[in-house]
């Protein structure tokens, strides 16, 4: 089996129990329309008419990243509780691929509650929110949220506090990806070219390459007993 | 086994709290008034000398972590993890150091506690990413598997310093300057007072260092005495 294959083979696992669940999915989506409704309560004090366009990428990413939390931090849970991740590991596969299988399905699970979120989004805030542009900032900034979300969710799940703990690991580390991400949104919404984002589309990518990279050389120690 | 009297950790730690004195006058009255208008101005520079100097041992901590952590992450050994414990720790405290004098001195420079000027933010996410690695580690019961959960976590942490500071120097250029630089060149005089900081700073972090580190194998020597003897 090649090492794609492998990695399919968890992808496709996981996209199994989700389907049969729908736990996950289900939990991310209402999280995030909760957010966003949490955000509108607290800025229709504040903010109102245009000004709602300026809150709009800062409230569509707090919003992607908090759901995103909640699905990484039951990507291992799940494996732990019932000892799968021993089974896991027991399968003869490199440990890498379960590192890219669990990124690949979490990016998946994000990538539709997002997709299915923007419509809401979209109708909420009254700010049109379908551009290929914004699509391709969505992609890479979940593929850098998940990146590093996913090492940091295989450790946090074989400790005590659990899902406490990942949002504390995670959060200062993607700051970068919160920054590029609002910053290229908001550009994006504002009617910008580009070639006027090209800063922060390049930071994106330099993060995405980056972690994964690290968490490829590192994940082994993260999961061997 | 430790031995029970340890005469060069003594001497340095006395050496790094007489050098801290030096430091302190030489911040205080040594050092020439900066050339500033307002007399609280002239008061409120002096705490450079100490800020930078904080924030250098801060840095330095977070780096020594890394390295800590990829040697145990090699090697296995448990020396590495306590070297990388033992500088999170002081590295931690340093930081607290550097955001509280850091906001002493934005109140009387730039009117207000707090600016999300570029190197207090990235100050403020790197105190926030290494108390996150010492929660870690007060979460993880297995030493061998806190080591490494903590040896990956402070490489992970170690990397996001870059790229922090880009992203975040990024987004603070795209705002209009608020503020000029602040230090403006230094005098010679300063320069001294500058530097001699600087340099204490990074021995009293050594001193810090040998004795967390001892502290840390004191502990594993007595959890192994009482192995041995109540187990």
């Amino acid at each position: 089996m090649t090492y794609l294959r492998k990695v399919g083979a968890i992808v496709w696992k996981d996209v199994v129990a989700e389907l049969r669940t729908k736990e996950m999915f289900s939990a991310m989506f209402v999280f995030a329309v909760l957010v966003i409704v949490i955000f509108t309560f607290a800025f229709q004090l504040r903010v109102s008419g245009e000004r709602v366009r300026e809150v709009t990428p800062g409230a569509l990413w707090v919003a992607f990243v908090f759901a995103g939390i909640l699905g990484l931090n039951r990507a291992f849970v799940l494996e732990k509780d019932r000892g799968c991740l021993e089974g896991l590991l027991l399968a003869p596969v490199d440990h890498t691929a379960i590192y890219f299988g669990k990124l690949a399905s979490t990016m998946i699970f994000m990538l539709v509650v997002e997709a299915v979120t923007l419509p809401v989004f979209t109708a909420f805030l009254g700010v049109s929110l379908f551009d290929p542009a914004l699509l391709l900032v969505i992609v890479l900034g979940t593929f850098g949220f998940a990146g590093v979300g996913t090492i940091l969710s295989a450790m946090t799940a074989q400790t005590r506090a659990r899902e406490v703990l990942l949002p504390i690991l995670l959060l200062p580390v993607v700051a970068p990806v919160l920054i590029a991400a609002v910053r290229a949104t908001a550009g994006i919404l504002d009617g910008l070219p580009l070639s006027d984002l090209a800063v922060w589309l390049r930071l994106l990518v330099a993060f995405d390459v980056i972690y994964p990279a690290v968490a490829f050389m590192v994940f082994d120690y993260v999961v061997k007993e | 086994m430790t031995q029970k009297r340890n005469t060069p950790l003594l001497v340095l730690t006395v050496l790094s709290g007489l050098l801290l004195l030096v430091a302190l006058y030489l911040a205080l009255l040594g050092a020439p008034s900066a050339n500033l208008q307002s007399e609280t101005g002239r008061y409120a520079q002096r705490i450079i000398y100490f800020h930078i100097a904080t924030a250098w041992v801060g840095f330095l901590a977070f780096f020594v972590t890394f390295v800590g952590g990829v040697g145990y992450l090699r090697t296995q050994r448990r020396t590495w993890d306590i070297v990388a414990l033992a500088s999170a720790e002081i590295g931690t405290v340093f930081m607290l150091g550097v955001l509280v004098s850091g906001s002493i001195w934005a109140k009387p420079a730039w009117g207000v506690w707090w600016v999300w000027d570029e190197r207090l933010t990235i100050s403020l996410i790197q105190f926030l990413v290494y108390l996150g690695y010492l929660m870690l580690r007060s979460t993880v019961e297995d030493p061998a598997r806190r080591a490494r959960f903590a040896a990956v976590y402070g490489i992970v942490a170690f990397i996001s310093v870059p790229i922090n500071f880009i992203a975040i120097r990024l987004w603070r250029t795209q705002h209009p300057l608020m503020f000029g630089t602040e230090e403006g060149g230094l005098a010679p005089g300063m320069m001294f007072a500058f530097f001699f900081c600087l340099i204490t700073f990074t021995i009293w972090y050594v001193a810090l260092m040998w004795h967390r580190i001892r502290l840390e194998q004191l502990r594993d020597d007595v959890a192994a005495l009482k192995e041995r003897v109540l187990g």
